[in-house]
């Protein structure tokens, strides 16, 4: 009776939900890396010759490193000439101008995915910078941030209207030679958003980009920054799905963002990219370096992430409390399941006076998952009175699936207070049961459980994030039980 | 309503019940006592289709329907209900969200509509006054930090608004305040009706002064060894356990 085994593998076997394929001719260039593929992507996207010089030294960079290994992963080696480093729409010569412009296939591709690309079907206050694999294709609500003076648009139209801020913010976050991803994006990086609030200027809507991977053997490399001018603020939706395949895609983003004196950056991520199948075949690669720099005094950078795809997660969003009275958040929930392996964590650089972290990290592992969580606090000499509070729980499915905690603190301030909160848990048969009693199914069941217990970071996530995010974890453990 | 034929149980591969015969009728409140670990829980949750305890002999039928071939949420949805000894604790699920889903999933399963957000709270705030619940504990998380006494209210107000057809209270009474025991005992009371069953699971003759139970059984080392009405439980009360093990062991 009940709960077996074979009724949670058929569970969890049911295919992955937006696991489909969409036929485009696309204009991919051959795989391999060098520093003539970097000039033709330079090229291909008409940008200026600073940039162009900027790639070629991360490239060299990159080649002169090794990648790193004290992750607790494991994978084949990734075949770097194997894979191509562009790929675009064929139409991008002729970028669309509005939604009728843009390739029916398309917009097919983000209904299937349920995303709301459509005026008439987007949710109130969104605006979508949707990419389809590496170029823009349709932006929304340009008028509405026009007026505000907010510039949200494509990494490539910044480059192209707004030099000057990409020159001089680009890389003093995440700098080319920071670590191997982040080197690699730098080389090669094609295209992702790029954000600018005003000084003083509340962003009017929360800004929303769906990734997704498309074209076969095309690793993506996206690139966001954003830029809050002192006392401005904003919130920053990153949703992502990929179509299903049998080979693994290594995806390497670099996320860069900046906080001015008393501004406010609220990124949220639900990340739902391809996990791999149930035998571990296929997967998304995803190496993301994500880093908020709270430059200015009383400024804030908090970062909330769902990860519940990719068959490889190794990501750790961080922040750099420097200005005085900064303010760093970091909530996650990692979901592991078949044998998908998650390394992710934060990392809170307190430098100024009065700086404040915390850090709430929810780790699910199911079937034969296996993730850690591996954070660093460090508190410098010169910040006085900083304030950690870290909490990190794990809830185990099952026996074959695995969590770890590697937290590391650095204290170099006698005025600190860090406090560390850590907890490893079976989801219970005995709450399972008690739900069940009361009629609630199973799978019904281990969906409020795990709800129940992610709840302090679901409701950091933005509303329309929020029911995503349950309905994802739904999914993504149906019928884990074991 | 239920009728148990000669139940075998095992735990852990370990003999728990070792032949358990009952037989309930519509509107009857039994009373089971007996000694500590002598497997009164065990049937409640076996009853409740507990995944870990395994049937190894006889039947149950409830209502006519097989209960081994049943899942816990089918055995709820056909009207059974168990309010826990112990009531585990659900860290961040709200208290009546879940009571809503389990309403629902068991209207669902009768082919009635869900109820929505402000006939669902009507209902709440009705049955809420047959055992005076705070009003607080309906949206803390299940059971996390309420009292013992709170936690065995919220498994009664959980059944006045799940109405269940059988239900079985495991020691409901233990934990209560004397005051609480009266107050929960008389909702228990406005929950009977000639439709609805009870087992009530308890050690003490003092929860029967309120709920007038019309059988009692002894049950010990997984028998039921013994039988008979209220007065049973007054004798129990005076004298133990050891003579109606005597009794049985020398018929
Ligand atoms: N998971 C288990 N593994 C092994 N033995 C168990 C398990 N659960 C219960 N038992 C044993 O089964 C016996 C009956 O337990 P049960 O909880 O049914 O007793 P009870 O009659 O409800 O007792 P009490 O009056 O103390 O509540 C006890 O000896 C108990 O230790
Ligand atoms: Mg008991």
């Amino acid at each position: 009776m009940a709960t077996q085994s074979h009724d949670v593998e058929a569970l969890i076997k049911k295919r992955y939900e937006h696991g489909f394929h969409t036929d485009i001719e696309t204009d991919t260039v051959p795989p391999g890396l060098d520093e003539d593929v970097i000039c033709l992507i330079s090229n291909k996207k008409h940008e200026p010759d600073w940039l162009l010089q900027w790639r070629l030294e991360a490239f060299r960079a990159w080649q002169k490193m090794k990648t790193p290994t004290w992750q607790h992963i494991k994978h084949a080696p990734i075949d770097y000439q194997a894979i191509s480093y562009y790929s675009a729409p064929k139409s991008k010569d002729d970028a669309p101008q509005s939604l009728d412009e843009v390739d029916p296939k398309l917009l097919e591709t983000y209904e299937k995915l349920g995303i709301p690309l459509h005026e008439q079907k987007m949710l109130a206050g969104v605006a979508v910078d949707a990419v389809f694999d590496s170029v823009s294709v349709a932006t929304t609500f340009k008028e509405k941030l026009h007026e505000a003076g907010v510039i949200f648009c494509s990494f490539s139209e910044a480059v192209q209207n707004h030099p000057d801020l990409v020159k001089q913010y680009l890389g003093s976050v995440v700098p080319q030679g920071d670590n191997f991803f982040a080197a690699l994006n730098s080389a090669v990086f094609t295209d992702g958003s790029f954000v600018y609030i005003p000084k003083g200027v509340k962003c009017p809507m929360e800004l929303s980009t769906y990734f997704r991977i498309n074209a076969m053997n095309t690793g993506q490399f996206e690139r966001t920054l954003i830029v809050a001018d002192e006392g401005s603020q904003v919130s920053y939706l990153e949703g992502c799905t990929a179509p299903q395949r049998d080979e693994n895609q290594l995806h390497a983003a670099v996320v860069e963002l900046v906080a001015l004196d008393d501004a406010n950056i609220k990124y949220s991520t639900v990340q739902n990219w391809y996990p791999g199948d149930e035998n571990g075949v296929g997967g998304i690669y995803n190496f993301v370096t994500k880093r908020g720099d709270a430059r200015g005094n009383n400024s804030r950078i908090s970062w909330t992430q769902v990860e519940t795809g990719s068959a490889i997660t190794w990501k750790y969003p961080s922040c750099i409390l420097r200005g005085d009275n900064s303010v760093g958040e970091f909530y996650s929930v990692a979901v592991t399941s078949n044998w998908q392996q998650a390394d992710t964590g934060t990392k809170m650089i307190h430098l100024g006076k009065n700086t404040k972290s915390t850090i709430v990290s929810k780790g699910i592992s199911a079937m034969h998952g296996d993730q850690a969580y591996r954070g660093l606090v460090r508190i410098a000499p010169t910040a006085t009175n900083a304030r950690n509070y870290t909490q990190c729980d794990s809830l185990l499915m099952g026996d074959q699936c695995g969590a770890h905690t590697f937290p590391y603190m650095e204290v170099r301030n006698n005025s600190a207070k860090v406090e560390h909160e850590a907890t490893t848990s079976k989801i219970g048969e005995d709450q399972l049961f008690y739900c069940r009693s009361r009629g609630i199914t199973e799978e019904d069941a281990v969906n409020m459980i795990v709800n129940g217990f992610c709840k302090d970071v679901f409701k950091e996530l933005p509303m329309e994030f929020a029911v995503e995010a349950q309905k994802l974890l739904g999914v993504t453990l149906e019928g884990a039980v074991g | 309503m239920l009728s148990i034929k000669n139940l075998h149980a095992q735990v852990d591969d370990t003999d728990i019940l070792k032949g358990v015969d009952l037989e309930i009728k519509p509107g009857e409140i039994h009373a089971i006592m007996g000694p500590n670990g002598s497997g009164k829980s065990t049937l409640a949750n076996v009853l409740a289709g507990r995944d870990d305890y395994t049937v190894t002999a006889g039947e149950i039928l409830f209502e006519g329907q097989n209960l081994a071939d049943m899942a816990p949420e089918e055995r709820a949805c056909a009207g059974l209900f168990l309010a826990f000894q112990y009531p585990v604790e659900i860290p961040g699920v709200n208290n009546i969200y879940l009571l809503k889903a389990a309403l629902n999933a068991i209207r669902k399963s009768r082919g009635e509509d869900a109820l929505d957000a402000v006939e669902f709270m009507k209902l709440v705030r009705e049955r809420m006054k047959l055992v005076k619940l705070n009003e607080d504990l309906l949206n803390r998380s299940v059971n996390e930090g309420f009292s013992g006494g709170e936690k065995k209210r919220n498994e009664i107000f959980q059944m006045a608004v799940l109405e269940p057809k059988l239900a079985i209270l495991d020691e409901t009474d233990s934990g209560l305040d004397i005051d609480a025991l009266k107050i929960v005992a008389e909702g228990v009371n406005a929950m009977r009706s000639p439709e609805r069953s009870m087992i009530l699971v308890t050690h003490y003759q003092r929860l029967l002064d309120y709920i007038k139970p019309d059988h009692v059984h002894v049950l010990a080392d997984g028998k039921i060894i013994k039988s008979g009405d209220e007065q049973l439980a007054k004798e129990l009360e005076e004298r133990g356990y050891e003579w109606v093990k005597q009794e049985a062991a020398a018929a």
